[in-house]
């Protein structure tokens, strides 16, 4: 186990595999997983923009190197030539950044791939606050905007349990999609049963119905922690993950939200623009109105630093949980 | 299975002329009745497209998605009208379809889409051809194909970042079966090519390219260039097609703003008599 507290009070060299205090984790489910299933599945390519180490795609790499292809720091080009593959019979799975996907590629997503449903997975790394470089790699902002992509399919999975089956999922989802990336050592929360399914958001835990919490991402697996400690307090939590933010599960949370007095949305994510606006605006089409906390990041660039420490300065860590559980606000 | 323009035989070059004729008339035709189109940019890029589609692509137009296909990508989505009239006069569209152009609800929009049958991709955002080209080319070498991909875009894409990384792309992956077809015809929406992207032949050679460069309005030297580029020698090649906005009226080609042209109904008829008179 790495020394918590060296890690924690520095920046994480960008391909820093940390050991998660507390955690069972696996090793790289991503490129391990492709690695897997691309054996039997010969029309699957897979590439990087110069980020092949840090997107976890390398087991991919070494054991199909004929159907590997690093296009450089070239994140446009990535995405047109990741979109021409998959238009002459490939599934091209790709990788870099979330920041450079959206931020620099955007049109290609939207025109070259998603306008001709082509088989293209972006696996976009680093999401949210998981890097510590500062608002140039933090991808605050990625589901807000990808979501206003016609025919994009978006998925922020919880754990490693999950996002294997994605990997393997997003295969068969016709069209382009967007799945935020989780790298390096990935916790392992869900059970071995649980099943993903694009388009369903999972109850993870039944609560009495008092409180519930809607998220996504690994934010999930902490909402999950959360309730677990909260039931010193006698309360009794629930936790619906929204796994796949488009399609949106409209009726997935419209009944779970009409099963609790009061909710909690959280996200690593700008709670403006991604899940919370997505769970408000089927709450108010629904006619539901509820007492409603967002943990999530505010509407600003963020600093560097360790994970750690990024989370608890912009309050998306479990004492803010807590905070929401106990006190309403 | 018909395959056209396999094996490869001698050009018949008066016989391609003909063929860019009409697909001239056929643009001509469209944008009269429409009143406007990007025309000059139609007329000029004629000539390649003949020499293309009835004498170096690998097609079958009753089978627009036969794997082994020759691809051809017009990254220039605005010429359309181009693409529509050869789409046209090789089979892979009615001509009766033809008048549509432009119009609400037709099958033949403004700018190119892939809904089209034998439009390969999305073409109006530009600087988006030339790396999806490279990617097919890509996957017809996994697929051990000996199908090639033509790449058509403008000097006007040679301002956009993403057409280089992708001209570095093909260099890198060594894609000798791609063929670049850069139309320099001297114009963008704002007037004349403002950008100092000259000279264009140097640097895509500089940039890994086997480049020849041609007057494009000229089909001996469009099939005689394009002959030099099936050579499979790890290199991707290029064509540098030096065009004539309006190549073929002459009352276009001398307008000052070519890049798109709206003239009354009248004044149509009176250029499509100009393009039988000067060529017919």
């Amino acid at each position: 186990m790495a020394d918590s507290q060296t890690i924690g009070n520095r920046t994480r060299g960008m391909g820093e595999i940390v050991d998660v205090a507390g955690k069972v984790t696996e090793t790289a489910p991503f490129g391990n997983t492709l690695a897997e299933m691309a054996k039997t599945r010969p029309e699957i390519v897979g590439l990087t923009a110069d980020m092949g180490r840090y997107s976890d795609i390398l087991p991919f790499r070494d054991a199909h190197p004929d159907r590997f292809f690093n296009v450089g720091m070239a994140e446009q080009n990535l995405i047109m030539v990741a979109a021409g593959l998959a238009k002459s019979g490939k599934i091209a799975y790709c990788t870099t950044y979330s920041v450079f996907i959206t931020r620099r590629a955007y049109d290609f997503v939207a025109i070259a791939c998603a306008h001709s449903m082509a088989n293209v997975k972006i696996f976009a790394g680093m999401p949210g606050l998981v890097n510590g470089y500062g608002a140039t790699h933090q991808a605050t902002e990625d589901i807000n905007m990808m979501r206003g992509i016609a025919d994009l399919t978006i998925i922020d999975p919880c754990d490693a349990t999950e996002f294997k089956q994605v990997v393997r999922a997003v295969a068969d989802i016709p069209g382009t999609v967007y799945v935020r990336n989780l790298r390096g050592k990935v916790p392992v929360e869900l059970p071995e049963d649980y099943r993903f399914e694009v388009g369903k958001a999972k109850v993870l835990r039944e609560g009495d119905g008092e409180i519930g919490i809607i998220s996504t991402g690994y934010m999930s697996a902490r909402g999950l922690d959360a309730a677990k400690m909260a039931e010193s307090d006698g309360k009794n939590v629930g936790v619906l993950h929204v796994g796949t933010i488009k399609p949106f599960d409209t009726a997935g949370v419209i009944e779970f939200a009409k099963r609790h007095k009061r909710l909690i949305v959280a996200e690593n994510h700008k709670t403006t623009g991604g899940l919370a606006t997505l769970v408000i605006e089927a709450l108010y089409e629904a006619g539901i109105q509820k007492p409603l906390v967002k943990i999530g990041l505010a509407d600003s660039f963020f600093e560097c630093g360790s994970q750690e420490y990024l989370e608890s300065k912009y309050a998306v860590d479990i004492p803010r949980f807590m905070t929401a559980i106990r006190d309403g606000v | 299975m018909n395959i056209r323009n396999h094996p490869p035989t001698e050009p018949d070059v008066e016989a391609l002329k003909s063929r860019a004729l009409n697909l001239r008339r056929k643009m001509m035709h469209m944008a009269s009745g429409k009143g406007e189109g990007y025309i000059a940019q139609g007329l000029g890029i004629a000539d390649c497209l003949a020499a293309i589609y009835f004498h170096e692509l690998r097609h079958d137009p009753a089978r627009p998605d036969w794997p082994d296909r020759d691809r051809f990508l017009l990254s220039t989505g605005h010429y359309s009208i181009a693409m529509y009239a050869v789409l046209a006069e090789a089979g892979y569209l009615s001509d009766d379809e033809l008048p549509t152009y432009g119009l609400n609800g037709s099958a033949l929009p403004m700018s190119t889409f892939d809904e089209t049958v034998g439009v390969e991709i999305v073409g109006g955002s530009l600087g988006h051809g030339l790396g999806q080209a490279v990617g097919m080319a890509l996957a017809l070498r996994l697929d051990k194909s000996n199908a090639r991909v033509f790449c058509e875009f403008s000097d006007g894409e040679l301002d956009e970042g993403s057409t280089w990384e992708a001209a570095m792309g093909a260099a890198t992956f060594k894609c000798d079966n791609l063929v670049a077809l850069i139309d320099c015809n001297g114009i963008q929406a704002d007037g004349p090519v403002t950008v100092a992207i000259e000279p264009v032949a140097d640097k895509m050679t500089a940039f890994g390219f086997e480049t020849y460069e041609i007057n494009g309005n000229d089909m001996g030297a469009l099939v005689d260039a394009l002959g030099r580029c099936r050579e499979k020698n790890g290199k991707p090649k290029a064509i540098v097609l030096r065009t004539t906005p309006g190549f073929g009226v002459p009352t276009i080609m001398a307008r000052d703003r070519a890049h798109f042209v709206r003239v009354g109904n009248d004044e149509w008829d009176s250029l499509i008599e100009e393009l039988e008179r000067e060529n017919g």
